[in-house]
């Protein structure tokens, strides 16, 4: 797995209702479309919860630092899952997200490689 | 509506049951369930069988069919029910709904799983599989979902990490004298808050192993439960209920609407309330979701439920027992038995059966069984017959 900046988004979807997901849905509240996307790679996150986890499937690092993050999106709060960059938070933190290549090998576990993308954002912690 | 009567229930041993697979176990289970029930094979209408991955475990699909010639109990009409960790309760409520609508007279639900020929690692893949993308590219298992959401609960409400620790304690007791549980053998707190970090907060003893077996029930009208036996319980309540998929997605991580939903349908449908329920069998895969579903199912305000342990209301002599069988965190978890075997808990305990483990005289009991990290949850309202 190699660490690396790009420019790849981190797309969060917008509803009718002001209400952002990450990851989108096909339908939001209410059974509405999405009207709209927001990159939220461009944003800073607080950390809700926070664990580390040592006992991971294949493929995956070991230990496994793991985070919910809270982002705030012109007032409007949007929760995310993901790695962390290491060991080295606590709730109410502050971190950013980063681009990963690839968060775990894809052919190693049960699921189908193709099904799915497996680049995503990492957290660190904001200097 | 005629109400829907439980006439026999089985369990195999749980543990690990090398040199026997799925097909073996289900048998076993089915079997011994009619023979309680003294019902013939010939007699079963529909045929369910709860089991969350045989095709991933163990390359074996097409169980209920399989089942039922095993039985001998062909032509049932059989379906698989598949609910990841909560296909046990969700079989009960199918097999209800089988019974109520009047389509079956008879109904057999076998939950089962085989899962100790895989390393713990493949087993966990298979149980992450039920995840959403963006969670599984991430590494996300359901322990460091209770790892999670255990953190918050601490720190949220202020609990102390002890009290995660005695649910492993008290439900290990209980599992010491449930003879078909994997692990019968007493810990102490120390030896739970030393164990080995598997998702911090979240040790080795927070969580459940990883299990063989199965277990069955029979249902069937009151009315013709009357003709087979004196010895029965009645489903009062039972209904089914879901969450995000997403679990970040969700306004307070330790909150789960699928107990708070499925338990409000099925109380309603019983015309019970909380204080009704004399004990209960949860969902412990871990031991942070004993404190959710406590909460959640209305035995306690948000936040509060670990103080019930501290207290000692939800030991075996307390005022609401909670996992008389050890839950899953002693008895084990075969992933589609383990809502079934909970059911089957209940209905031991109110037909006075429960052995060394037995309640004094209970007529009601819950089962509340957990499907991912409460991604879908179904909650079952157990009675006897004369319950007031």
């Amino acid at each position: 797995m190699s660490d690396q900046q790009s420019d790849p988004e981190m797309t969060a979807y917008r509803y009718p209702d002001g209400s952002i997901t990450y990851p989108g849905h096909p339908y939001g509240p209410g059974g509405e479309e999405p009207v709209g996307t927001v990159d939220l790679s461009e944003h800073t996150a607080e950390v809700v919860t926070w664990t580390t986890s040592t006992a991971t499937p294949p493929g995956v690092r070991q230990p496994n630092h793991l985070a919910i993050v809270e982002f705030d999106v012109d007032g409007v709060p949007v929760r995310a899952l993901g790695q962390l960059e290491k060991e080295n938070v606590d709730i109410g933190d502050t971190v950013e997200p980063f681009h990963v290549e690839e968060l775990r090998d894809p052919e190693t576990g049960i699921r189908e490689p193709e099904s799915q993308d497996w680049d995503g954002f990492r957290f660190r912690p904001v200097e | 509506m005629e109400r829907v009567a439980i006439v026999g229930a089985s369990m195999t041993p749980f543990g690990d049951r090398e040199g026997e697979w799925l097909r073996d176990l289900l048998a076993e289970a089915g079997a011994d369930c009619l023979d309680d029930a003294g019902v013939d094979a010939d007699a079963v209408d529909h045929l369910y069988v709860s089991n969350m991955a045989s095709g991933e475990l163990e390359g074996q699909t097409g169980v209920p069919n399989m089942l039922a010639h095993d039985l001998a109990a062909q032509p049932a009409y059989t379906a698989r029910i598949d609910q990841t960790s909560s296909s046990g309760g969700a079989g009960i409520y199918a097999a209800w709904q089988s019974v109520a609508s009047g389509a079956s007279e008879t109904t057999l639900l076998v939950g089962g799983e085989k899962m100790t020929h895989k390393t713990t690692g493949e087993a966990t893949d298979v149980i992450a599989s039920l995840t959403h993308p963006a969670e599984y590219k991430h590494g996300v298992t359901l322990p460091s979902f209770a790892g999670l959401t255990a953190r918050l609960y601490l720190d949220e409400y202020d609990a102390p990490r002890e009290s995660l620790g005695k649910v492993a304690v008290k439900n290990h007791e209980n599992g010491v004298d449930n003879p078909k549980a994997q692990f019968r053998k007493a810990v102490d707190l120390d030896t739970v808050l030393e164990s080995p970090i598997v998702a911090d907060p979240l040790r080795l003893y927070d969580f459940c192993p990883i299990t063989d077996g199965s277990a069955a029930m029979l249902f069937c009208p009151e009315s013709v439960a009357r003709e087979i036996t004196d010895e029965y319980v009645v489903v009062s309540g039972v209904a089914g209920a879901t969450d995000t998929h997403v679990v970040h997605e969700r306004p307070d991580p330790t909150t789960m609407r699928g107990v708070v939903e499925s338990s409000r349908q099925a109380y309603e449908m019983a015309d019970r309330e909380p204080e009704d329920i004399e004990f209960a069998e949860l969902h412990d895969m871990f031991t942070i979701l004993e404190f959710l579903q406590f909460e959640d199912l209305g035995f306690a305000e948000k936040g509060e439920g670990w103080k019930a342990i501290e207290e000692g209301r939800t030991e075996r002599d307390g005022d609401l027992p909670i996992n008389t069988s050890g839950g899953l965190k002693s008895k084990g978890h075969p992933l589609g038995a383990s809502g079934v075997a909970q059911a089957v808990e209940v209905y031991e305990q109110l037909l006075g059966e429960a052995g060394d483990r037995q309640l004094d005289d209970p007529e009601i009991g819950l089962a509340c069984n957990v499907g991912g990290f409460g991604n879908c949850v179904t909650t079952t309202i157990l009675e006897t017959p004369e319950a007031e």
